[in-house]
Order: C-alpha cells, then sequence, then structure tokens
C-alpha cells in the first residue's frame, strides 16, 4: 500500500473566518445518516450555505470567484466538537485538500492527517494577511510547504507554518494511513496485551 | 519526592504502548473498543476493501444510540435511512463475531451510558470510541477519547492505533456545592473558564474533595464533556467509590479475579506526588447554577448572570464570536439569562441520561407541571437505565408533571432520530452542545443545564433559578 509522499499542498485559497468552527457545522448531522462517505460533499457547511428554502446565504465557498479554491483558511479550534469523520471527508470531497488555522480541534486534525490531508497552523495575523491577498486575487497559488513549515504565496512571499512533527513525517514519507505499520506491529500488539492484563 | 512518581495518565499510557512507529507516534493497544451505528459502517467497508478480520472481535462492543427513534421503535423504523444504519449494524457485528447490545436485549443505550452498567469499562484501561464523548469512561480512572472512522478501522484490524501523548492538567474542585449546584454546573464552569479549546493537547484529571465526594455518575458527567473543553480525554482516579459500581456487573471480574483486579486497578492511580503539566484549583463554593448563552459550550454564565455585550469584548475575534452567538441565539445584550422563554425541555444524553439525573429531577418535579406551551421529553440513557426508572416509579412522576417519557437513545441530544426543534425554538437541555443547529432545526436554539434546571425551566416556561422555583434554599 504506498502511499503518496505528501511533501507540499498546492491550490487557489478561500477564508472561511469564525473561530471554534465545529463538526456539526461543517457536516450537520442529519447527513451522517448514511453507511458510506460517497456524497458527503455536496452538504459540507450545509446549514451556514444554504437557507430552509434552498437558496443561497452568501457563504465564501459559494463565492464563484472562489470556486476554484482547495486550502481552506479559517480561525481558532477549528473542527472540534464530534469526533465525526464524515467533516473532514466532506471537506475532501468537496475539494478541500488542506486547512489553515490558528489552531485545529485535535480529533479533527487526527482524521484530517489520516486522509492525507495537511492541517497548517498559522498565526492570527499572518492568517489575515493570506486572507486580504486571496481576497484581493482569488487566483492566487499558494503552497503548503510541509517539510519546510511554510506557506509560499504570490511574488515569493510566505507565512509561518506549523505541523505536529509526527503529522508532517507521516505525510512526506508517505506514511499518512498507518493501517500497515499497526498491522506489522501485530506481535508486539499480542505481547503488550498480556502484560496490560487483557 | 520519587523520581517514578506518575500519573494515571502515564502509568495506562505505558502500560499500553506497543512500540513507536516512525513518525514518532505511538502505536498504542486499545484495551476497549465500543462502536455505534454512525461512525461504524464505512470502518467495516473499509476493512472489506482491505481483506481484513476483526482482529479480538472479543474486545470490540456494540449498541445502536443516535438513531434509534425514542417513541416508537417497532422495527422497521419509519426512517429508511436509519433502518439501513441499524441493519448494517446488526450485520457487521454477525459477520466479525462482535457483541451487540442491540433493541431487542434490554440492555441497549448510548454507548457511553451501557459500557460502565456492563462493566466492560474498567480503571486502568485504554477505551476507544469513534464518538468525542468517550471521555465519559475516564470517569473510572480509565484513558478513554474518541477516534475517528479510520481509526476505528484501525482497532478493528489491529486493536491498536497511532497517537500521540498528552499533556496533564490537574483540576481540583474542593470545598462545599452549593444547594441547587450539580457536577453539571461543575463541568460547564470549568469549560467557561477554560475555555473550549483550553485543553487542546491536554488530557484533565478531575480531582478535589468535590470530585471525591461524587457519585460514579456525576463523575462521569464531568468527565462527558472534557471534549467541550478541548480535552481529548478526562478522568477521575478509581478509588472505592468506582469498585463498589463495578462490583457484581456481567463483564466485571467475578469471585477470585475480584481482588487481584481491585488491586491492580488501584496501582493506577495518580502517585500523591506525581508532577502535573498544569495545576487549576477552583472553589466550589465559586460555582452556581450555570447555562450556556451562545453557541459554543464555553459561552456560560450564572443563573443570576446576564448574556454578555460584544462592547465589553477583550478582543476583536472575541467581540465578532459574541455578536454571531446572539444574532444566533435571538438574544439581546446584557439580557438576564433568567427569563428567556423556553419552548422545548430536553433530559437525557450521556452526559445527564442516568437514574441519579432522573431520580434528582423527579424529587423536584413532583407537585409541578410542565409550563403550557412546552414540549418537555425524558430519555432515559439506556434501557436498564429505563427499567431503574420505571421500578422507582419515576416515569409516572414525569409524566404527572407534563413530560413525554420516553425510551433511551441519544434522542434530541444530536438530531439524528425523530426528536428534533421546530424552526427557531429554544431548548432548555441537560446535553453537552449548543452548537448552531445542533437540535436538528438550523435555526434552533439550545441552552445547556443540569436536569434540575431543565426541570425548573420546564416548569417556568422560561430559564429559572432552580432553587427559587422549587424552593431549594429552605431545605
Amino acid at each position: 500500500m504506498a502511499l503518496e509522499k505528501i511533501t507540499q499542498v498546492s491550490g487557489q485559497g478561500v477564508y472561511v473566518p469564525g473561530s471554534d468552527i465545529d463538526t456539526d457545522r461543517i457536516i450537520p448531522a442529519r447527513f451522517m445518516k448514511c453507511v458510506t462517505f460517497d456524497g458527503l460533499g455536496e452538504y459540507l457547511f450545509y446549514d451556514v450555505r444554504y437557507n430552509e428554502d434552498g437558496s443561497k446565504k452568501g457563504h465564501p465557498l459559494d463565492e464563484p470567484r472562489f470556486s476554484a479554491a482547495s486550502i481552506l483558511l479559517s480561525g481558532e479550534n477549528f473542527g472540534c466538537g464530534s469526533s465525526r469523520e464524515h467533516a473532514p471527508q466532506a471537506l475532501n470531497r468537496f475539494g478541500i485538500k488542506a486547512v489553515i488555522a490558528q489552531s485545529f480541534a485535535e480529533i479533527f486534525f487526527g482524521n484530517c492527517t489520516t486522509l492525507g490531508m495537511p492541517c497548517a497552523i498559522a498565526s492570527s495575523d499572518d492568517i489575515k494577511t493570506l486572507a486580504a491577498a486571496i481576497d484581493a486575487d482569488p487566483g492566487l497559488e499558494i503552497t503548503i510547504d510541509v517539510e519546510n513549515s511554510q506557506i509560499n504565496y504570490g511574488d515569493g512571499q510566505s507565512i509561518a507554518a506549523s505541523i505536529p512533527n509526527t503529522a508532517s513525517d507521516a505525510l512526506i514519507s508517505g506514511r499518512w494511513d498507518p493501517i500497515a505499520e499497526l498491522i506489522e506491529g501485530a506481535d508486539k500488539t499480542a505481547a503488550t496485551m498480556t502484560t496490560a492484563g487483557y | 519526592m520519587s523520581q517514578t512518581a506518575q500519573s494515571l495518565y502515564e502509568k495506562v499510557w505505558n502500560a499500553h504502548t506497543v512500540r513507536t512507529l516512525s513518525n514518532g507516534q505511538t502505536q498504542l493497544l486499545i484495551g476497549t473498543h465500543l462502536i455505534h451505528e454512525v461512525t461504524s459502517p464505512q470502518a467495516f467497508g473499509m476493512l472489506r476493501d482491505l481483506n481484513l478480520k476483526v482482529k479480538y472481535p472479543e474486545r470490540t462492543f456494540a449498541t445502536v444510540d443516535h438513531i434509534v427513534p425514542t417513541d416508537n421503535q417497532q422495527m422497521p423504523f419509519a426512517d429508511p435511512l436509519a433502518e439501513a444504519m441499524i441493519k448494517e449494524l446488526d450485520n457487521n457485528a454477525k459477520e466479525f463475531g462482535i457483541t451487540y447490545f442491540d433493541l431487542p436485549s434490554g440492555k441497549q443505550g448510548v454507548v457511553h451510558v451501557v459500557g460502565p452498567e456492563e462493566g466492560i469499562t474498567q480503571p486502568g484501561t485504554t477505551i476507544a470510541c469513534g464518538d468525542s464523548h468517550t471521555a465519559t469512561h475516564g470517569a473510572f480512572g480509565a484513558i478513554a477519547f474518541g477516534i475517528g472512522t479510520t481509526q476505528v478501522r484501525d482497532v478493528l484490524a489491529t486493536q491498536t492505533m497511532a497517537m500521540e501523548k498528552m499533556k496533564v492538567r490537574r483540576i481540583n474542585v474542593d470545598g462545599d456545592l452549593p444547594v441547587g449546584v450539580y457536577a453539571k454546573d461543575v463541568i460547564l464552569h470549568i469549560i467557561k473558564l477554560l475555555g473550549a479549546k483550553g485543553g487542546i493537547g491536554y488530557a484533565y484529571e478531575y480531582g478535589g474533595s468535590v470530585i471525591d465526594a461524587f457519585s460514579m455518575e456525576e463523575r462521569m458527567t464531568v468527565c462527558n464533556m472534557s471534549i467541550e473543553g478541548g480535552a481529548r480525554c478526562g478522568y477521575v482516579n478509581p478509588d472505592e467509590k468506582t469498585f463498589a459500581y463495578l462490583k457484581g456487573r456481567p463483564y466485571s471480574p467475578q469471585d477470585n479475579d475480584w481482588d487481584t483486579a481491585v488491586e491492580r486497578w488501584q496501582s493506577f492511580a495518580s502517585d500523591a506526588d506525581c508532577q502535573y503539566d498544569d495545576v487549576i484549583n477552583i472553589k466550589a463554593e465559586d460555582i452556581a447554577p450555570s447555562v450556556t448563552w451562545g453557541i459554543s459550550p464555553d459561552q456560560g454564565v450564572f443563573i443570576n448572570e446576564c448574556v454578555p455585550d460584544p462592547t465589553d469584548a477583550e478582543s476583536d475575534a472575541q467581540k465578532v464570536s459574541i455578536e454571531d452567538a446572539l444574532e444566533y441565539m435571538k438574544l439581546e445584550a446584557g439580557t438576564p439569562v433568567k427569563g428567556i422563554p423556553v419552548n422545548v425541555a430536553f433530559i437525557g444524553s450521556c452526559t445527564n441520561g442516568r437514574l441519579s439525573d432522573f431520580q434528582e429531577a423527579a424529587k423536584f418535579l413532583k407537585g409541578h407541571h410542565v409550563a403550557e406551551g412546552v414540549k418537555a421529553i425524558a430519555v432515559p440513557g439506556s434501557q436498564i437505565v429505563a427499567k431503574q426508572c420505571e421500578d422507582e416509579g419515576l416515569h409516572l412522576i414525569f409524566e404527572e408533571a407534563g413530560f413525554q417519557w420516553r425510551k433511551a437513545g441519544c434522542s434530541m441530544c444530536l438530531a439524528m432520530n425523530p426528536d428534533k426543534l421546530q424552526g427557531d425554538q429554544l431548548c432548555a437541555s441537560s446535553s453537552n452542545r449548543n452548537f448552531k443547529g445542533r437540535q436538528g432545526s438550523i435555526t434552533g436554539r439550545t441552552i445547556l443545564m443540569s436536569p434540575v434546571m431543565v426541570a425548573a425551566a420546564a416548569v417556568a416556561g422560561e430559564i429559572a433559578d432552580a432553587r427559587e422555583v422549587f424552593s431549594m434554599n429552605a431545605n
């Protein structure tokens, strides 16, 4: 199971401002009545994108100028709340390949990494600077350089990004889905099971 | 101070460490795996795609909770999607040989109520479940946390997952809680103090005289909402109460194994002189009945306080958050929370859906009636809780007071079943999340509080101080 080595992710950006954006908001619970993740993309941020009559509210994701965006920017504690992997799956299936935020909720962060979606942490000021640059030029190419912990954009501009070492290592080495390595540890697992008293 | 002094977290972590993975994460043994119908079907699908089996089927336990209707549970369910999900779990449990507490078993319920009830939840173990409220099980001195579906696959296939060690924050709550202040108020207060993201990177260890005095059910209420404070897990050191609770339960060690197990469980408790990464001290006397007013669980106040004014915000970001919350909640800045009209009252959930929650609410509800126009529902956390309540006649007290007495399930906590708010109804709720749209209507509003405060709101028809509604101070 050779996985892609994710050293960088490039694309256009879209800024979804706000703190504590929870996974219920990213994918409302009623759309989790499913036994596969297929088709979740269309329900991404559904209740903040659509009115009850189905008309659009004017969410950044629906602005035509951001329609090609694949890197989402947000605020603090992004992905908090429910552990539902449906949230990163919905982002992924919508076309989002990476997220930049001030901080991430842990379960969400882990879920994204396991899907090969880098979550980069940047400062509030840097995110605002980048968001302003995107606003001025939605076609702006942004690159999250996972190897060098920075985000590059425009004419050689960059901001600092941090991705915890374990996550960046997993992405860079193509081991972001750990299943193969976990299976390799089967004998040691059995031994630990005994010593741990199970 | 001995150099080897360790917290329970460190001891459990070390005992469950299989090895270090190439990226530096730990391959951690998951002693007990709990699954439900919402976050497991895709994991089984992944297993099939990879041609993998469930490695230790005896270490995974299943139940159905999120999608079950709490009124009519006649199969097939009216909702074909719900029916498909329950069928899928049924098939997966059969195919992979997993114990499944299904509806006919008499043991079905919210997964975080069922685990402790069956004695599956034990001290010194690691417990994972595709559900963020898995921290509930930490009340027994387990390291318990929520995981995503791909990790559910990992645990099914290997009984392990890749994880990083957390820091440990000790939260002491000492003193005497005032009358009318419950475990729910304690955890809402902690979340308000430390913030919804305050716990990122931490395991919370709850202690102090208040936590020591709490029953196991109260400890579960506290640990349950660790995630609302950003902490992936929260726990209480095991003690005599823990052991007394577990004694004689179906999956608890029996007979000659019991004493050995207790001795072993005791050894996991944090050493008295262990070092924590952070320590917070809270005085019980400073806590009052608490409610949320906004759309994040840390947006809370005491019942005698007012919703905040954005002009008092400490930062632009906070100002925006307050404005957003007030707009969604349709509340004016500076309004007293007491007196906000309530349309729905909900007692239940993995936070507050256990016997003692219903006993306490019923004690005060007796002789009162739900205000006109308020829909009130009481939903036991499990079939066993339902039976315990019904054996005590509590259901009659609820019904006489104008509550609907329902069957076990997650119900209105998250609206994946027919129990939902309509339009912009405002719900006084004993659940754990007040996010936008959480209770099933995109404009629905949630105010979190203790079950007794929900009972008071139901009776008053507005957010109310249970101490006044039920004349508690006279006690």
